[in-house]
């Protein structure tokens, strides 16, 4: 029977793919590597790799203890690579307003009851639920993928993670 | 709708029905599917076709255009569908040899259903790799109703969230796929507080996906209003070519995917996108696409399920690509 290998990526080890032009701009796949953007980031931006109107897909090395954040939607975490500590903490008062989208820096301890916390390792996914504090504990560098909404700490440096 | 408003034949000679919904008429043999419309016909085999008919009666027509090969095929108008006959065929059009009929929904839905679940035999699977699956062709042997007729996965917060969808295991009936086999079944460490139980959530993607037992089928495990997470394992061809009616995103998670990228409307070719384990690429609202995964992979496919947006598309309100840089 053939023993099949599943190739995932890391910081450390990945190959990137590509684009083959036959009648377009390679700009308009907007293509570029997880990994690749991760080694290339400070701990904890939040770097947009995908991005459909006011949605976004943000890749974040993981590396040392974050800041907190809140959001006033849902969000998710999937880790690629590494393991990562997610504490959680209920706010006694919402941070933002109800239609501000994309996480926000909570200034300061944030004021509420603790939720409790999840250890993710590579594969795994986790809510970080609207109007928490969360922040992220690593002690070894890894990468995270963030589902959210564009917001104010968004970075986007597309020239200079995609292919052109 | 019920299948009684379904139009079809008593069995022919190989044992199966034929079928008619407004001027498509539907029939298959042993090997193939004939259809025809009042301008022409086309014939196909039967184990491409049953594999594309699985894909737009599950995902209830998709986003966008379904091309099941490069004459047939919807589009989704979300309430009504058009299936079409050299719509995006270039030759076709030029010809004026293309034709196109409008149908509610529920017509459409009830008449592909009623086809996939007679022309599918016992021990196909069209949701299934072809190396784990018996052939589709010869005569009517019975059927697989379970198969053609499973429950589309669709979180709506995350999978693991209690009254959520809940994961994949072996009691559950999804075993670890044998291509899958050494991905870690580790379960993430979930520490809830009490009172917190359906806030403090997690659980292994990587592992839900291993224990897929269909290809090339999206589903949704976590929602950011209308961002939505839909991954998918992917072994061989996607058995439609689908063409987009929106920007549509990929992130490769595992192994390889190679992706034929060709114009949505004439079908000329426009590029090929390797994607490998950590890529990440668009793929625009005017293209159509059809990917070929040589291993069983992972993949990410992010969609914006705006309702709104095909239309703003097709008014210039919206760009068909996602970033300018």
């Amino acid at each position: 029977m053939t023993s099949y290998v599943t190739q995932f990526g890391s910081l450390d080890s990945y190959e990137k793919g590509g684009i083959e032009i036959i009648n377009d701009d390679p700009k308009h796949f907007v293509f570029s590597n997880i990994f690749e953007v991760a080694n290339g980031a400070r701990p904890y931006e939040k770097v947009a790799v995908a991005k459909n109107t006011k949605y976004v897909v943000e890749a974040v090395r993981t590396e040392g203890t974050s800041g907190w954040r809140t959001c006033a939607h849902d969000e998710f975490v999937t880790v690629l690579d590494g393991e990562v500590k997610v504490e959680l903490v209920k706010l006694d008062t919402p941070a933002v307003p109800a239609d501000k989208e994309g996480s926000v820096a909570v200034a300061g301890e944030p004021t509420g009851q603790a939720m409790g916390h999840l250890i993710l390792r590579r594969g795994h996914q986790g809510l970080l639920p609207a109007n928490s504090a969360y922040r992220f504990v690593a002690e070894r560098p890894g990468v995270l993928i963030q589902q959210t909404i564009q917001g104010d700490d968004t970075i986007e440096r597309w020239a200079e993670i995609c292919l052109s | 709708m019920t299948i009684t408003d379904v139009q079809s034949t008593a069995p022919n000679a190989q044992g199966y029905r034929a079928f008619t919904l407004g001027g498509f008429h539907f029939r298959r043999d042993e090997f193939f599917v004939h259809i025809s419309w009042p301008t022409g016909k086309h014939v196909a085999s039967i184990d491409a076709f049953l594999r594309a008919l699985q894909r737009d009666v599950a995902w209830d027509f998709f986003y966008g255009t379904v091309n099941f090969d490069q004459v047939f095929g919807t589009v989704n108008h979300y309430g009504t569908v058009d299936m079409f006959a050299g719509r995006f065929n270039d030759a076709y059009r030029r010809a004026e040899l293309d034709h196109t009929e409008n149908f509610e929904t529920p017509i459409i839905r009830e008449t592909f259903k009623a086809i996939l679940a007679d022309w599918t035999n016992a021990a196909f699977d069209p949701f299934a790799s072809p190396a784990e699956t018996a052939k589709p062709f010869g005569n009517k042997d019975g059927d697989n109703i379970a198969a053609v007729t499973r429950r589309r996965i669709s979180a709506s917060r995350m999978v693991g969230v209690p009254s959520d969808e809940q994961i994949r295991t072996d009691e559950s009936g999804f075993p670890v796929n044998r291509m899958f086999a050494d991905v870690s079944q580790d379960e993430p460490e979930v520490h809830a507080n009490p009172g917190f139980e359906g806030d403090v959530a997690a659980f292994n993607l990587f592992a839900y996906l291993s224990r897929s037992d269909v290809t090339w089928n999206p589903s949704v495990v976590s929602v950011c209003k209308d961002s939505l997470y839909c991954p998918t394992t992917e072994e061989y061809i996607l058995p439609i070519v689908h063409g987009n009616d929106r920007v549509e995103w990929f992130l490769q998670l595992s192994d390889e995917i190679i992706w034929d990228v060709q114009d949505r409307d004439t079908g000329a070719p426009r590029a090929k996108v390797t994607m490998k384990a950590g890529d990440v690429a668009a793929m625009p609202a005017d293209i159509r696409h059809q990917g070929y995964s040589p291993k069983r992979s992972m993949l990410l496919v992010w969609e914006n399920g705006d309702p709104g947006l095909p239309e703003r598309i097709s008014k210039g309100l919206e760009n068909v690509y996602p970033v300018e840089f």
